[in-house]
């Protein structure tokens, strides 16, 4: 399994339109399969960022806010999107591994840390 | 009940006020609560401190944003508004730094997945020292503003409901008397005719425009936490409710409520949704106050409500309580010449916001789509104009650039309805019916065909499957595979 974060400084992207970097993932059920490696886009492009997505075979999105249409089309294209996550992307991410993530999820870390 | 001394709001003009107001005046301002002064602000306002992390925010800001204060209370600010202003600086940082305001219109991207056009007016907030305790934003949705602009040339707000037929003229007429009133409103229509659409335009064009538009799918939630979130809870109502939650009825206060799927409401809440309806007030879960909303409430359903009366699903009182007024939305199937409008209408939109270069669709592609029946209606229809714009690579749009499942002969079954020309339907059957035909006998023939070359082949070799393989060309396992079959 292949997972995509949408990252900004530690934590995840307020928004899957706005970012440029990125976070890659594999995993088995027994934890990473490697080192996570990180993504620098050329600037902000939510239509780079689906393609890079398809390209890369990724299954599991995890992202602040998305667009519908965004999101219904990486839905299309058998993409879980986990949507709305407020957190650490570390955290986020063994959540995901663990299938404990949802969407909307807040991450109590998130509360009360300074502003990235 | 948290208290503001508004001497840390507005520093310059609020702080005069007090100091020349008479000492009972003084002290009503004083012992109003923050959150009274924040909601009476038709205004989505959110409250930073020092560190940028949400204080509090008023219930048009919870509106706006998805987010509920109990969610994003402490939560750094960004990731609760999520606007684009971040990617020009760190404009939150920089008032904090030089203490000036700063106004200037961005975009936000809610819980709902919707982009709104927004002003920003951003500014500093000082504590008794004169020292900068956090930030007031404030975001006003300027949607109403940029669609009035977009339809600046004559055509007004409900230029985004088309149709030319007569079914549809009937509703363009309705609409406006519709808007005018505060009575409850059920809009009926299959899955996909624009029932959510035209709840919208109501809220709209009717007074209560400029307050919030809540829209909640019955189907969608399980009916413990539905109660909650229609009615809100206090805290310790349940396990994990640890915070009051206000509930929609109260976020859509003085605005219109629109209940989607209200066939799907469970029996036991019909009833506490029809206390609402007569009374307008209710408890929240394990509330024991009650709560008074001026709310103006739009249901709408694809099941026919008269139906699961009668059969015990819905509460029929309910039924003549939310059926005041009614409209029914026709399918896509009825309203003859609308399929070519819309069709054009979705293409234009498709191709401007991927900035393709198609040029249209062909005339195959044309026969193909108006003979389809769209059980789906309008979304169907939006949906495979968005699929072949963009999966087409040239400047035409063909028949093999539309989905596949267009061409299967069960959806042109299904496509055969009344309300159809009767010769495009038939035309599409006989088209079909000849294609299954050959397409039978093809297979028949050539599995024949192909019996009679392996029963050949092996009565050559005398019956040496190794040999009658290296005959015909094939692996042994796939020789011996067709003649189990055979």
């Amino acid at each position: 399994m292949k997972i995509l974060i949408t990252i900004s400084g530690d934590n995840v992207a307020p928004r899957f339109d706005m970012v440029s970097e990125l976070l890659i993932a594999s995993y088995n059920p027994k934890g990473l399969t490697g080192k996570p490696r990180t993504i620098l886009m050329a600037g902000p492009s939510p239509e780079d960022l689906c393609s890079l997505i398809l390209k890369e075979d990724i299954n599991i999105v995890i992202c602040g806010g998305i667009e519908e249409r965004h999101y219904k089309y990486l839905a299309w294209k058998k993409v879980e999107v986990f949507d709305s996550v407020i957190g650490p992307f570390n955290e986020v991410l063994d959540l995901a591994m663990k299938n404990k993530l949802r969407s909307g999820t807040i991450l109590l870390s998130a509360r009360n840390v300074r502003d990235t | 009940m948290f208290f503001v001394s508004l001497r840390l709001c507005a520093r310059p003009k609020v702080y005069c006020v007090i100091e020349t107001m008479p000492i009972s005046s003084t002290i009503l301002v004083e012992s109003v609560s923050i959150a009274e002064i924040l909601n009476g602000v038709p205004l989505g306002i959110v409250l930073l401190d020092r560190s940028l992390c949400v204080l509090r925010m008023n219930r048009f800001f919870e509106a706006l944003t998805g987010y509920s204060e109990e969610d994003a209370l402490g939560v750094p600010g960004n990731f609760i508004i999520r606007s684009d202003l971040h990617t020009r600086g760190q404009p939150f940082r920089q008032i904090l730094v030089s203490g000036e305001s700063l106004i200037q219109e961005g975009t936000i991207l809610n819980c709902h997945r919707k982009k709104l056009p927004i002003l920003f007016t951003i500014s500093p907030l000082h504590d008794s020292e004169e020292q900068i305790a956090g930030l007031i934003v404030v975001l006003e949705d300027l949607s109403s503003v940029r669609h009035a602009e977009r339809n600046a040339g004559g055509v007004d707000c409900m230029a985004k409901l088309l149709g030319h037929s007569p079914k549809m003229q009937e509703v363009f007429e309705l609409l406006p008397v519709l808007a005018r009133t505060d009575a409850s409103l059920l809009i009926t229509g299959e899955t996909g005719t624009g029932k959510d659409k035209i709840a919208e335009v109501i809220h709209k064009t009717s007074k209560r425009a400029r307050q919030p538009f809540i829209k909640i799918n019955c189907g969608a939630l399980p009916e413990s936490l539905l109660e909650s979130e229609l009615f809100g809870h206090v805290r310790g109502a349940f396990t994990g409710a640890i915070m009051d939650k206000p509930g929609m009825f109260r976020l859509a206060q003085d605005g219109t409520i629109f209940l989607t799927e209200i066939g799907d409401l469970p029996l036991s809440l019909q009833v506490k949704l029809l206390t609402v309806l007569d009374d307008m007030e209710f408890y929240p879960v394990g509330g024991c106050t009650k709560v008074k909303v001026n709310v103006r409430v739009i249901a709408a359903t694809h099941r026919s409500l008269r139906e699961q009366v009668r059969d015990g699903l819905f509460r029929e009182d309910l039924f003549y309580r939310l059926n005041v007024l009614q409209i029914h939305l026709p399918p896509l199937r009825e309203r003859e010449g609308d399929i070519r409008l819309l069709l054009d209408y979705f293409f234009r939109d498709f191709v401007s916001q991927l900035g393709s270069h198609i040029k249209g669709f062909s005339n195959a592609s044309l026969e193909v789509l108006l003979a389809y029946g769209f059980s789906g209606n309008v979304r169907e229809l939006s949906n495979i104009v968005e699929y072949a714009v963009n999966i087409c690579p040239g400047e035409q749009i063909t028949p093999e650039y539309l989905p596949k499942y267009l061409f299967a002969p069960e959806n042109h079954q299904k496509s055969v309805v009344p309300g159809q020309p009767a010769s495009v339907s038939s035309r599409e059957e006989r088209r079909h019916q000849t294609a299954n035909k050959t397409e039978t006998h093809s297979s028949e023939n050539w599995n024949e065909t192909e019996r009679e070359m392996i029963l050949g082949a092996m009565k050559k070799t005398g019956g040496n499957r190794t040999k009658a393989a290296e005959l015909l060309g094939l692996g042994r396992t796939t020789l011996w595979r067709k003649l189990k079959a055979l």
